[in-house]
């Protein structure tokens, strides 16, 4: 299944009843309009299907789950979820304005998806690698625990593996309903990239739309090649945060993709449809030399 | 000089005033009056005990931000037999947020790495109220691979309310920064022991503030996000901040419970700042057992239980039903 038909199938799914004619399906699709949040224009649900939730007009990127970032990477059926089965519990019994229990609810009806992040073992570019995907509709695809362990083990199992990790990175930060139990995650997840680093692993970081606090501050930022999509939001304070602070206004343009490339923190902005390509393209690069040499390959 | 009142000792502060003008009055002929003050003084000693005995995590916040608590300075000063800063990034500023500098503990050399607020409004300003930009967060790193050349041990002290959030701290990769510090520190080889003594404001405190052991004054707090910021978020009001700082769990006790920090150091009642001198020798104790205790262990090991320390931190279930 191509990734526009799996989009396809997924909305279809989402605004048709099931046992709908395939005809009036497709109908259905071009029925549903959008304004553009940046242009403005009208764009039809199909035409965002057929362009990976890019609008056709200004290019702007609209953010994808989890499921779709791993059926847009990974190499046709290549995908094998792992650690699938990790929860979230509610270590410090947190309650302030509602449970984290019924955040934690939420969220999982809302995404279909256990926690805020998915990974698993997968080809890209013909490359076996580790591959990660987080999904902003889960609490803000904040890292609590189980974000933390998950990460910490696709690293674990990579360096075990030998092999390269890609990671697709969105996030609000810390989750502060597990209080220093998630702030700990910054510094366990640092070790474990450091780890699969220092076996002379490759790691590339995608930072999609928007990447900030304690994810920034520590895996987001600490692969061998960062890059963004365009226009993706990344920064370690939140902008309204920075406004009250300093209170100012921020310069246009603060903290997207292009004005951090600007500033030398990325390698490269990439436009959704080329990033399968374009991560075969680094990988094809960052194999360790060893790993090289056992292949008995020069290329 | 009036005094600083924090607001939960506000009612106690008030008594003890009334109780001062009526000590001035001449109270020998009027026995009325003598007795009202011996029962307005028996008052304030109750209260004062009440508040000061079952403080509650947000009144710890007001004594770990006090202007009179023990600062960094008064640490390097006290517990140190020699001190020698060391300055800069050596790529774009020396970021006084920051201390790194190499000192001498009980005849011990090591590299001491801290967080730098100041005394009054001049040198917090200097300081940006100790708050590091990311050339801090540099500095301190430069500075642990100094460390881990010469096997010296770091002795890192916390107290930040968090890394600054500006526009140009923001361009020059304040996240990248503290990502990195938290890389190498995680691998650091040689002994890191942690104190925290006043704030430890999220990832700007972490960046220099795990290791292999880690210590917490009674009043500091170590927290994900600051109780102001969550009812911000949670409430859209930051003047919640009193109620959601217990949810946090970020007192020295929660930590200890938590098992993140590994032991308390008591403080005199009321914090630090009511007798500093009875908390540095405690501190001094605490360094130094625990820098003897972690400098015969082999670095291979050492790092490898650094390491496990940090992965056995978290709540996660299993469908198996395992928690851990």
């Amino acid at each position: 299944m191509s990734i526009t038909d799996w989009f396809k199938a997924r909305e279809e799914r989402r605004y048709t009843k099931p046992g709908t004619a395939p005809h009036e399906v497709s109908r259905a699709l071009d029925d549903i309009w959008i304004k553009c949040d940046e242009c403005k224009r009208d764009v039809s649900e199909a035409e965002l299907v057929e362009n990976l939730r890019v609008c056709k007009y200004c290019g702007h990127h609209y953010q994808l789950t989890a499921p779709e970032r791993i059926m847009l990477l990974s190499d046709e059926d290549s995908f094998t979820e792992i650690d699938a089965d990790l929860q979230s519990g509610d270590p410090l019994g947190f309650v302030a304005a509602k449970t984290y229990v019924e955040s934690l609810d939420a969220a999982r009806e809302k995404s279909e998806l256990p926690e805020a992040i998915i990974t698993g073992l997968a080809a890209v570019g013909r490359h076996p690698v580790v591959l990660g995907a987080m999904d902003f509709r889960f609490i803000g695809a904040s890292m609590g625990s189980v974000v933390g362990e998950k990460v910490t083990r696709a690293f674990e199992l990579a360096t075990e593996k030998r092999l390269p990790v890609v990671l697709v990175c969105a996030s609000g930060g810390a989750r502060m309903q597990e209080g220093m139990l998630s702030l700990m995650q910054m510094a366990k997840t640092a070790a474990a990239v450091r780890r699969h680093d220092e076996a002379g692993l490759a790691y590339v970081a995608v930072l999609t739309n928007p990447t900030y606090g304690g994810v920034t501050a520590s895996f987001a930022t600490l692969g061998d090649v960062l890059i963004a999509e365009p226009g993706a939001m990344i920064g370690f304070a939140g902008p309204v945060v920075i406004e009250h602070t300093i209170r100012q206004k921020l310069p246009k343009g603060f903290q997207t993709a292009e004005s951090l490339l600007q500033h030398g923190l990325l390698d490269e902005v990439v436009q959704r449809r080329h990033l399968p390509e374009r991560l075969g393209r680094y990988l094809d690069y960052l194999a360790s030399p060893a790993d090289r040499a056992a292949e008995g390959g020069a290329a | 000089m009036a005094r600083y009142v924090m607001e939960f000792e506000r009612p106690l502060v008030e008594l003890e005033e009334k109780l001062a003008e009526l000590r001035k009055l001449d109270i020998t002929a009027d026995s009325e009056l003598a007795s009202e003050t011996e029962e307005l003084a028996r008052t304030i000693e109750l209260l004062r005990v009440e508040i000061y005995e079952h403080l509650t995590p947000w009144a710890r916040v007001q004594i770990s931000r006090h202007p009179d608590r023990p600062r960094l300075d008064d640490y390097l000063y006290t517990l140190f037999a020699e001190v020698i800063e060391l300055h800069g990034d050596r790529a774009f500023d020396d970021d006084e947020a920051v201390f790194t500098g190499l000192a001498t503990l009980g005849g011990r050399r090591v590299v001491v790495l801290g967080h730098r607020k100041g005394k009054d409004t001049k040198s917090n300003v200097k300081r940006n109220f100790g708050s590091p930009h990311p050339e801090g967060y540099r500095k301190a790193t430069r500075v642990m691979r100094l460390a881990e050349k010469f096997g010296l041990p770091v002795v890192s002290f916390l107290d930040t309310a968090g890394a600054y959030p500006g526009v140009e701290d923001e361009d020059r990769g304040q996240g990248l920064a503290i990502a990195q510090s938290l890389a190498l520190l995680s691998g650091l080889r040689v002994p890191v022991v942690v104190v925290g003594i006043g704030e430890g404001g999220s990832g700007g405190a972490l960046a220099i503030g795990f290791g292999d052991r880690l210590i917490m004054l009674e009043n500091a707090y170590y927290s994900v996000i600051t109780p102001e910021s969550c009812a911000s978020i949670l409430y859209k009001d930051a003047g919640q901040a009193e109620a959601v700082a217990p949810c946090l769990r970020m007192t020295a006790e929660d930590l200890v419970e938590l098992g993140i920090a590994d032991e308390l150091v008591p403080e005199p009642l009321g914090g630090a700042q009511r007798d500093p001198d009875a908390v540095f020798p405690l501190v001094r104790a605490s360094l130094d057992r625990a820098l003897h205790d972690l400098a015969p262990i082999d670095l291979e090991t050492l790092v490898s239980r650094r390491y496990q320390r940090l992965r056995g931190i978290g709540h996660v279930i299993e469908s198996s039903g395992a928690t851990k």
